[in-house]
């Protein structure tokens, strides 16, 4: 299992809300997002599978580059691919919008 | 592209089996009546999975919520069984456990509180050993001082049906609801292909298999109670019919001398049949 971690500073956009989607099955991946008291982005990820740290940070960066909120994302992954994790991020920040 | 005139039943039918764990808890309570306990915001998970680098989830695929079915209080467990093929875990455990404790005091207390489990789940988890264990346990004897005040149901929709452990669980149920892609049975077909042979048990013949442990042969032999198809609306339907019948005259797994007898009477020394053993069970059912 491998813990990776990522901060996003330009993501400042204060959220009220919180989000749950996925779960950790086969090949699928669970997200939480929750404002972050920090006021900036903050990614974490436990994933079953290693030795993809550059792929995820790839995923991330691109979400990052269309989302600006200041939340908290915890991600316990069971190998889920980049465009699945893509879909469940935008799922979960779409669950944050009011 | 002409218009389409006719389209079969189950086009509109609202598939319970495609929902995840709490979705289908919330289908079947009142609309807007749950809230949810230890949820996975809590974060209280299995401590023991990130040891043996498996990823855990954040409500350690048990999800519980409190609110009222057909009016009345009632608490919903539900194993996701996409998550660790629904295994019981030392947290997941203790969440089914209290829950139904907390079920019994309230009942005890004046306020009669079913629980509806939605068992979907291959058992004890490998992984947690003997503190599995211990949970499959405490469940059993929880939900056995629950019934004396409430019913506890069962659901069993499928796809991974409820076996192992947990099948003891659902066999101390006051009620057991299934729908035909279910399959509810203590040794799971690959178990028994390993422990006694192909010759015993061919794991890979899915006709043979949902002929056994499927949900229409289990009620008809009357080991479980509602049979639903796989459908929303219908399976809140006989959920909220259980709960109305309150709990029943006799509990099955009270009946120990009729399925003593029952297995008496079984010729051994011919192969038994599932349509047979229908027929040799249905008994008063019919």
């Amino acid at each position: 299992m491998e813990l990776l971690e990522f901060d996003y500073p330009s993501a400042n956009r204060r959220v009220n809300k919180r989000s749950h989607v996925g779960v950790v099955g086969s090949g699928e991946m669970e997200v939480l997002m929750e404002p972050a008291e920090t006021g900036m982005a903050h990614v974490s990820i436990r994933t079953s599978v290693d030795g993809f740290g550059r792929s995820w940070k790839g995923v991330i960066d691109r979400f990052f580059s269309k989302f600006d909120g200041a939340v908290r994302i915890s991600i316990n992954d069971a190998g889920a691919t980049p465009g699945n994790v893509m879909l469940r991020l935008e799922q979960a920040a779409e669950a944050l919008e009011p | 592209m002409s218009d389409i005139t006719f389209s079969p039943a189950f086009i509109g039918r609202q598939s319970f089996i495609e929902l995840d764990a709490r979705e289908r808890a919330t289908a079947l309570m009142d609309t807007g009546s749950s809230h949810e306990l230890v949820g996975p915001f809590d974060r209280i998970e299995s401590p023991w999975l990130p040891m043996q680098g498996i990823a855990p989830q954040s409500d350690d695929g048990c999800v519980v919520l409190k609110g009222t079915i057909a009016g009345r209080p009632a608490v919903v467990i539900a194993l996701e069984g996409e998550f660790q093929a629904g295994s019981m875990g030392e947290v997941s455990g203790a969440k089914m456990t209290a829950a139904l404790d907390f079920a019994t005091r309230d009942s005890r207390n004046g306020k009669t509180t079913a629980a509806v489990l939605l068992l979907e789940t291959g058992g004890v988890r490998l992984q947690e050993a003997n503190l599995g264990l211990a949970a499959v346990a405490e469940v059993v004897a929880s939900i056995i001082a629950l019934r004396e005040y409430a019913p506890v149901i069962t659901v069993t929709a499928g796809t991974v049906g409820c076996f192992g452990g947990m099948s003891l669980a659902a066999g101390v149920s006051s009620y057991i609801v299934m729908t035909p892609e279910a399959r509810l049975g203590l040794n799971g077909p690959e178990v028994i292909e390993q422990e006694s042979g192909i010759d015993e048990f061919d794991s890979t013949d899915r006709a043979l298999i949902w002929a056994i442990n499927g949900g229409e042969q289990r009620v008809a032999m009357g080991v479980a109670d509602e049979l639903s198809e796989d459908n929303v609306p219908d399976i809140a339907e006989a959920v909220r019919k259980c709960i109305q019948a309150g709990q029943p005259a006799v509990l099955r797994s009270r009946q120990i001398e009729l399925y003593r007898s029952r297995i008496k009477s079984i010729n051994t020394s011919i192969q038994i049949e599932p349509r047979s053993l229908r027929q040799l069970w249905a008994g008063e059912k019919e």
